[in-house]
């Protein structure tokens, strides 16, 4: 018996382990949106508008976490919308990533001239006002998901350019990229086989770190009416339309500003824990 | 310390550079405005001589030389809509924007470098994990929902301050602290990291060993050297700041530069955003052209140089 001999890692209940499982149970309800939302997340009831949540007077456990202007149950369309926002922030952050791994192995590995032209530009773009161009971008392109994706993929691979081109600089100079060198093994061959694998680690952190930036892009954009378009749900979106409401209905702003805090602090959690055991970000 | 200024001026200029590039493929990439003017569609030799007329049948290095030299005679188009010259578009609202962020970033600075400071300095007293804490939140949550929730407790809960618009000085507070809040905790965790980093080193030692006071350590070894990784990260949340600005303006519905962009991009009113970007990319700059000098300021070992 094999399994017999496999002894599990004692979890601990630190603030990683625990904040990372609320935040997979918080994706686990979005993935699981279609199955488990109480309504149609579209449904409007013109009988049952801006009820409050279940623990206020007048709520009802139909509609736990109470209902909006146009009667649409705010418990479903806050896990449709957690769908949405991560969806697109994860591809969005699979693409920025993609792109700044390529650009910095390019930095990187290119030669002296190369990294110089590159890391002006990186130098340039980290100042620029980032909004401004997501703005410009989608005005041009129209505000189809796969546009904020792409958007959001061009703003944010800075980051991981420089993360890659830092180590790349550190393990150029390692034995085993020397000896593949040696034996005629062609910088791109390097790249792949030597110096990727190296990057895993330092890459899953950062991208951990980063995204909430990216899933607070699309909140942002989808709040100001310019990214996610009706009729699919978004947090951002809730929480910009629930805004002519505050006054009488708190909760159509209110509970999605509650679950986009829950996911970003949880993330900004698990960003901290992590950052105290793997340092890679204050070098390079 | 002239060739760190001129080293940082010429990246200002490329930066520019690279921004006109930018909003000029941007402006051409969205098709021409005939379109637009004539929803109703026009003939292919009427279009020609329209495109004629206005110069957007010449190759595309010369259309942008044009715009260029558009651009330094203070000649930056209309809006399509109201035909309105973009820059008296954004010269009525632009006051409103600075005012609410300049007012926001002094207060981010007065608030965030003692309470990083302090929590450096106190590390273990309640008072500073409690601090942080409060750091830990404002850097997590947006400029909209921190926007919102100030609102919903001191506009609508305690009826204390006014939540729209922009007309008496109560009028500034919350939007202020809204848009200062995230800012106070970068700058507080950068500042109380930074303390921390200074503390470790050899120099702190030697000056206290050599009978300085606490103060005197504190003041002259740990804070003066913390603050100057500080001023560059300055330089990164002033863009910060000028992003966030659009959600406080949203959120309270300030006269500001905010609405105008966010209208243009509903309606693709590119010449209001050209000029959007290139304003918000020229503040940027030259704020960081100014915190290249408070850096010469702060540190004597750059003016020493070269």
């Amino acid at each position: 018996m094999a399994d017999a001999t496999f002894v599990p890692a004692r979890i601990r209940l630190d603030t990683l382990s625990l904040s990372s499982a609320g935040l997979l149970l918080i994706i686990a309800l979005g993935i699981a949106a279609p199955l488990i939302a109480p309504h149609d997340p579209n449904a409007t009831n013109l009988l049952a508008r801006s009820q409050p949540p279940v623990w206020m007077e007048g709520g009802t456990w139909a509609h736990m976490f109470g209902t909006d202007n146009i009667g649409r149950d705010l418990l479903s369309r806050c896990l449709y919308g957690i769908r949405t926002s991560f969806g697109i922030a994860t591809l969005g952050l699979i693409f920025s990533a993609v792109l700044g791994v390529a650009l910095g192995l390019i930095s990187g590995l290119g030669g002296t001239w190369v990294d110089r032209i590159m890391m002006t530009i990186t130098d340039v773009f980290i100042t620029l006002p980032n909004l401004l161009l997501l703005l410009c971008g989608i005005a041009l392109l129209g505000t189809d998901v796969w546009v904020l994706v792409l958007m959001i993929g061009l703003i944010r691979w800075e980051a991981y350019a420089r993360l890659v081109r830092g180590q790349v600089l550190a393990l150029r100079a390692e034995g085993y990229v020397e000896a593949s060198r040696a034996l005629g093994g062609s910088t791109f061959r390097i790249a792949v086989r030597h110096i990727l694998p190296n990057l895993a680690s330092p890459l899953v952190v950062i991208l951990t770190l980063s995204f909430p930036g990216v899933l607070l892009m699309e909140a942002g954009l989808s709040f100001l009416g310019v990214g996610v378009q009706p009729p699919t749900s978004s947090l951002g979106r809730m929480i910009g339309d629930g805004r002519d409401y505050l006054i009488n209905a708190w909760w159509i702003s209110g509970i999605p500003s509650i679950v986009i805090v829950t996911i970003t602090l949880l993330f900004q959690l698990i960003g901290d824990a992590l950052r105290d055991r793997i340092d890679v970000l204050t070098d390079g | 310390m002239i060739r760190f200024m001129a080293f940082r001026i010429a990246r200002a200029v490329i930066t520019m550079f690279l921004v006109l590039v930018i909003a000029f493929v941007t402006l051409r990439l969205s098709g021409t405005p005939f379109e637009f003017m004539y929803p109703e569609g026009i003939t292919a030799e009427h279009l020609a001589a329209l495109e004629a007329k206005y110069g957007l049948d010449r190759p595309w290095i010369e259309q942008f030389w044009t715009y260029l030299s558009d651009m330094a005679q203070g000649n930056f188009g209309r809006s399509l809509y109201t035909s309105v010259r973009v820059w008296v578009m954004f010269a009525d609202r632009m006051p409103a924007t600075l005012a609410v962020g300049g007012l926001a970033l002094l207060l981010a600075i007065m608030a965030g470098i003692p309470l990083g400071a302090c929590a450096a300095l106190y590390r273990a007293s309640p008072g500073a994990r409690a601090g942080m804490g409060f750091a830990f939140l404002g850097y997590a949550i947006p400029h909209f929902v921190i926007g919102i929730g100030l609102i919903l407790f001191f506009g609508y809960y305690l009826r204390a301050l006014p939540t729209t618009g922009l007309t008496t000085p109560q009028h500034y507070i919350l939007p202020v602290v809204t848009l200062a809040i995230p800012m106070i905790a970068a700058i507080a965790r950068f500042m109380r990291a930074a303390m921390l980093d200074a503390i470790g080193h050899a120099y702190v030692n030697t000056a206290a060993s050599k009978g300085l006071t606490d103060g005197q350590v504190a003041r002259g070894h740990i804070f003066r050297n913390a603050l100057i990784p500080l001023i560059t990260v300055l330089g990164l949340e002033i863009a910060g700041l000028l992003n966030g600005s659009i959600f406080v303006e949203a959120v309270f519905s300030l006269p500001g530069v905010g609405r105008v962009l966010v209208d243009a991009v509903e309606g693709r009113d590119f010449p209001v955003l050209q000029f959007g970007l290139i304003a918000y990319a020229l503040i940027v700059v030259l704020v960081n052209l100014l915190i290249d000098l408070a850096y010469v300021i702060a540190d004597p070992r750059i003016r020493l140089e070269g």
